[in-house]
């Protein structure tokens, strides 16, 4: 599954398109943003309701390249903006954390 | 970036840098510790001539033999007795009982907090076991300052000299936090990240380095009234501390356990306070040192060593 995928996932939109297509490797659901930075792996895409600054900072360090924003959640401009400057592709879904998890759980399935 | 490059110091970043080394000093490096005591028994008198020899402005008095301090006498509490004509009293009966002390291993920027806190102009300074080792006072912190500043100048010409190497692996460099500031939490962890992915230090690593900045800076933006974070990179290790002002840390046997935190429902909502910062930090690092006093701040230090051989496994990379 690459992150182009992701965007295609049925009622999935993207918010922030300035990335670089790579492998995803894994995911990381969390809204905890101490977890996600203790346990996330790299490569992986975040599926979170948090749609502030400190989860594209978070994401940065961890060097993850996509998040999954769930609960259609509003996302600022500048965290797009921020996003964009890093890389780093933010998808926007009106279904929950756990719908988007099985749903990308599938994608991650062909690897 | 012009940050980075040792031979172009930014004059900010450097007294900034200054600031952060002066606090971070422990109080006992910085304190007199040749102190002119007085016994409770002692007459105002004596105290007064004590004062005038030494040209000083106030004296401790301690308890013969476990050298506590039970007060201080001031050249106000001389002045007040001269006028009463109680000369011959002894110091118990006029001096101040209500005595700040500070431990002589707590870092130089809680002595700071506590001359803006009280009305003191000087801190008898205390070892562990309470007995007075030392005085405090703002000429002592100058002094402090002076020393550290022609230390840095020196440096700064020495860099200056060689700063011709572009690959240079050192750097120092602090950052300043605001309460509150979570649109700047997460700065310097990636401009830090960025330095040492730059210089192929490797991923596991890397993930340690940015677990430890991230959480210090989320930490001084949610709990702290503001305060600094520092780096100090050499080929070795990577050392980084968190400095601030207060408002200190009630229990750190609490803070250090994961699942607490005082973080206010705001801080929570944005996926902080869930009380694994600081025991995320100690984990990954292979020196933590933390001290914190309420009202006077806390010091939080943070080292991971470079070679491989001395530190911690890195933190696995599933990739």
């Amino acid at each position: 599954m690459t992150i182009a995928d992701i965007g295609k996932i049925e009622n999935m939109e993207c918010l922030q398109d300035r990335y670089e297509d790579r492998d995803i490797t894994d995911a990381y659901t969390s809204d905890l943003l101490s977890d996600v930075m203790a346990n996330a792996s790299e490569y992986s895409v975040l599926i979170t309701i948090q749609a502030h600054k400190n989860t594209v900072a978070v994401a940065t360090l961890v060097g993850v390249p996509a998040i999954v924003i769930c609960n259609n959640r509003p996302v600022d401009d500048d965290v797009l903006e921020t996003a964009a400057s890093e890389g780093i592709a933010v998808f926007r879904t009106a279904e929950n954390q756990f719908q988007s998890s099985l749903r990308i759980g599938e994608g991650l399935k062909d690897l | 970036m012009s940050s980075e490059s040792r031979g172009e110091v930014n004059p900010l970043e450097t007294s900034l840098r200054l600031q952060e080394l002066v606090y971070g000093l422990e109080i006992r490096k910085v304190m007199t510790s040749e102190v002119i005591t007085v016994s409770r028994q002692t007459s105002m008198r004596e105290a007064q001539a004590l004062m005038k020899q030494n040209a000083i402005t106030g004296l401790p008095v301690t308890v013969a033999g476990s050298q506590k301090v039970v007060g201080m006498v001031s050249m106000n509490d001389v002045m007040n007795a001269l006028e009463k004509g109680k000369m011959d009293d002894t110091v118990f009966l006029w001096m101040t009982r209500e005595v700040q002390v500070l431990h002589d291993e707590m870092p130089l920027s809680f002595a700071i907090a506590a001359f803006n806190k009280y009305p003191f102009r000087r801190f008898p300074v205390v070892d562990k076991d309470n007995r007075l080792n030392g005085m405090l006072t703002f000429r002592n912190i100058n002094l402090a300052l002076i020393r550290e500043l022609s230390q840095q100048l020196n440096k700064m010409e020495h860099l200056i000299e060689d700063s011709e190497e572009a690959d240079i692996f050192d750097l120092v460099k602090v950052y300043s936090l605001q309460q509150h500031d979570f649109e700047n939490g997460g700065k310097a962890s990636t401009e830090i990240k960025k330095f040492l992915k730059r210089r192929k230090v490797p991923s596991g690593v890397i993930r340690r380095v940015a677990v430890a900045c991230y959480e210090l800076e989320i930490n001084l933006v949610a709990h702290s009234l503001g305060g600094m974070l520092g780096f100090d990179i050499n080929p070795e290790r990577i050392r980084i501390s968190a400095n601030d002002l207060g408002p200190g840390i009630e229990s750190l046997e609490l803070a250090m356990t994961e699942g607490f935190s005082t973080a206010s429902e705001w801080v929570r909502s944005m996926g902080f306070g869930a009380g694994m910062g600081l025991p995320n930090v100690k984990k990954i690092s292979d020196e933590f040192e933390i001290h914190s006093e309420p009202g006077l701040g806390t010091m939080i230090l943070s080292i991971i060593y470079l070679k491989k051989e001395n530190g911690k496994e890195g933190d696995n990379d599933d990739s």
